[in-house]
């Protein structure tokens, strides 16, 4: 136990030896009124470093990018009021992605509380539904015992973005600091390990399988389960897909692979998914964008097993057979020891019946493109962008088409690569996302793939990126479209494009220039490789590439919101 | 169908809220809520009556024990228990009326807590449908006011709830 024996410091001093002692690395932050004695503190220190972000939402999702891409708690600092007004998109996005984040947000002192003080909200009552607990800290003793429930809160169970709400005087307050070792809570105990009958009864249901099927979600991701995962797909020869949430922790290299599923998922995994006779779901949630109307994916009679650390996950929206509640790496280490153990294997014949189906479906290449195009094709681009990373970049994105055809066609071989925002739908993600990438792994190469719109939602970050030197690699696929909301008014609203188009877009450019950047921009596609090539060799350069791409081009296949698996749009069909 | 689901949780500000803005986030119903302190100081015990189908109520008990304050939740509903409501009811009680009253009061088990010159105020405990038929059998022109607690509920016998 650190206890400093007589020698008090303040509630500032505390919040920094807090820090110190979960052993952060960066804190994203803006400073402001209510958190200045916490600032004073991390001003006198250089353990703890802080960047400093040009909006609070750039805080958060710089916060979520470092922990998607390290795999440590990120943390924030913003202050009172609008500072965490800012910052609550940055914190539902890592709340419906289960990111772990502690939020440290500075509150007016406790005697002003609930008086209409200046920069003052209910920060509490705001986050409450976007966090996974949050504390308002009315006591300095209480303090070093809040910031250590929240980091415990934060990475165990189901992770997710821990808050604590720190009034002004507090911080100026000295108490004795002691910081807890361990932490224990009666009303929070998270079932780590699965139910040994329930696995013996899903291992024994896939090996009897006829035409299995292996459906893995982020919670492999955020369970640091890929190897088991790999393991267990390689020991059964069985098909796998991975979510958008699920990318990377299956290599998307592999034959056995078969690709995204979903609703602009490949044809091959969604079929597979549909009509497998044996499911076993991994740290996935079956959401609306997985299988669309959870009706007609109850049409097909097939048996599910479930497995996910988060017993609400389970039968939410579709009812399951086997549900199994446990960390994901855990159980999938016993899957492991009992079919090795055991001397069951699967039935050879019919699973090279069931690939044969497969290689039909996969036969369709539903990822098909114009390669003939005189204009930039968007996919060509990630494709080129796949290439020259040699696959092995941390890919960030935003939300719209260009994160779909990042997701379809980079093919990541190694979790915590892909870093986007999958359950929010964030649009001003990616940039500050690549700034916690890059800042959680120097040297590493970052790219943020992103489009015309959403790249000018957060775009003050490129002076962040100026002031820390971040390298990252804007690949921005400019159709001057919202591209995906103009494909949905394409499909689904006669052509009418109701305020989907970008007009009086900036030089970006000029723009990149302005913060001190390199930019350029790109028109055809046989300037597409040289381009990234040329950008890719830049180490210590920010470098915004403007792709002009194809105005009109869509992302295939596409199973419209709400409709079932056999109501898929492929290309060739329009 | 209706369901009485008893909730054991830390006696911490703001725990409340977190219960009633699951119930609004997830559009759950809320027939009623009561919650008080328990024998221990630290510990607040919540009724809350609701009503969904099955799977809407699997979600429900799922949903609030995930809440990091909640210690336990039981559907009450699932098994043999006990749940009583309190209401208080002021009635015109002038010198005509109040014979009638009082021998209505008395039927339903009331007890007359409050009198004056034109009024009574009855305190009845019992189950929903009981204060229902009470008001039923009241005149509706009688009625001044009412107010109730909603239900709380425990298991009988051996059924209990303990953190």
């Amino acid at each position: 136990m650190d206890r400093i024996k007589g020698v008090e410091l303040t509630g500032a001093e505390i919040v920094v030896r807090c820090l110190q002692e979960e052993g952060v690395e960066y804190v994203f932050g803006y400073p402001g009124g209510a958190v200045l004695y916490i600032y004073d503190e991390l001003f006198k220190q250089d353990k703890v470093k802080h960047v400093l972000v040009r909006h609070e939402q750039g805080a958060a999702h710089a916060a979520d990018g470092y922990s998607r891409a390290s795999n440590k708690v990120g943390v924030c600092l913003v202050t009172s009021g609008p500072g965490l007004t800012n910052a609550v998109t940055g914190i539902a996005t890592a709340y419906m992605d289960s990111i772990p984040m502690v939020i440290l947000v500075g509150q007016v002192p406790t005697h002003a509380i609930g008086l209409d003080a200046f920069q003052e909200v209910d920060t509490v009552g705001i986050t409450r539904p976007c966090v996974k607990h949050n504390f308002l800290v009315k006591n300095v003793a209480d303090l070093a015992p809040t910031i250590k429930k929240a980091f415990y809160l934060a990475t165990t169970g189901r992770p997710g973005p821990v808050l604590v709400d720190i009034p002004k005087d507090i911080t100026a307050m000295p108490t004795e600091f002691l910081y807890p070792e361990t932490v224990s809570m009666r009303s929070y105990n998270p079932v780590v390990k699965g139910h040994g009958g329930q696995i013996k009864k899903a291992v024994q249901l896939l090996l009897e399988a006829e035409r299995p099927m292996i459906y893995t979600g982020g919670g492999v991701i955020l369970s640091n389960a890929s190897q088991q995962l790999t393991d267990f797909v390689r020991l059964t020869g069985y098909p796998v897909t991975n979510t958008l949430m699920g990318l990377g922790a299956y290599p998307a290299t592999d034959k056995q692979f078969l690709g995204m599923l979903g609703m602009h998922g490949t044809y091959e995994a969604n079929m597979a998914m549909h009509n497998c006779d044996v499911l076993v779901a991994i740290g996935a949630r079956f959401d609306d964008r997985v299988i669309g109307d959870p009706k007609h994916f109850a049409q097909n009679p097939r048996k599910i097993i479930h497995i996910d650390i988060d017993p609400s996950s389970i039968s939410k929206r579709v009812k399951v057979d086997v549900p199994i509640v446990g960390n994901v790496s855990e159980v999938l280490d016993e899957f492991l020891r009992l079919i090795r153990a055991g001397t069951q294997k699967p039935d050879a014949a019919r699973l090279e019946a069931w690939w044969k189906t497969i290689e039909e479906w996969r036969g369709r290449d539903c990822l098909k493109y114009d390669r003939k195009s005189k204009v930039i094709k968007p996919q060509f681009v990630i494709e080129k962008l796949y290439e020259v990373t040699g696959g092995d970049a941390f890919i960030t994105s935003d939300v719209g088409q260009h994160q779909m055809w990042a997701a379809q066609f980079y093919k990541f071989d190694k979790p915590r690569r892909w870093i986007n925002s999958g359950g929010l739908g964030t649009m001003g993600f990616g940039l500050p996302a690549a700034m916690g990438a890059q800042m959680a792994n120097p040297g590493a190469t970052v790219a943020c793939v992103t489009g015309e719109s959403s790249i000018q939602m957060c775009l003050q970050e490129l002076s962040t990126c100026k002031q820390y030197r971040l390298p990252i690699k804007i690949v921005s696929l400019n159709n001057k479209y919202m591209g995906m909301v103009r494909q949905w008014q394409e499909f689904f609203h006669g052509n009418r494009y109701a305020e989907s188009y970008m007009d009086a877009l900036p030089d970006f450019v000029k723009l990149a220039e302005g913060y001190g950047h390199r930019g350029v921009q790109i028109t055809k596609p046989e300037d597409v490789e040289p381009a990234l090539r040329e950008a890719f060799k830049r180490k210590t350069e920010l470098v915004f590439m403007d792709f002009l791409t194809d105005q009109t081009e869509n992302v295939f296949p596409m199973i419209p919101g709400g409709k079932g698996i056999s109501e898929m749009i492929l290309s060739e069909e329009l | 169908m209706r369901h009485i689901i008893s909730v054991l949780l830390e006696n911490e500000a703001g725990a409340l809220s977190r219960v009633a803005g699951l119930f609004s986030a997830r559009a759950y119903n809320i027939e009623s809520l009561t919650v008080a302190p328990t024998e221990d100081a630290s510990m607040s015990r919540m009724t809350i009556v609701t009503s969904g189908s099955e799977d809407v109520i699997e979600q429900i008990t799922k949903q609030l024990n995930k809440l990091v304050e909640v210690v336990k939740v039981v559907d009450l509903s699932e098994a043999e228990h006990i749940e009583r409501e309190l209401m208080l009811v002021k009635v015109r009680a002038g010198a005509k009326e109040r014979e009638d009253m009082k021998r209505i009061a008395d039927i339903f088990r009331g007890r007359i807590i409050d009198v004056s010159d034109s009024t009574y105020t009855i305190e009845l405990t019992g189950a929903g449908q009981k204060l229902d038929a009470f008001i039923q059998a009241l005149d509706s022109g009688a009625i001044i006011e009412t107010v109730r607690t909603g239900a709380s509920g425990i298991g009988r016998g051996n059924r209990v709830l303990r953190a």
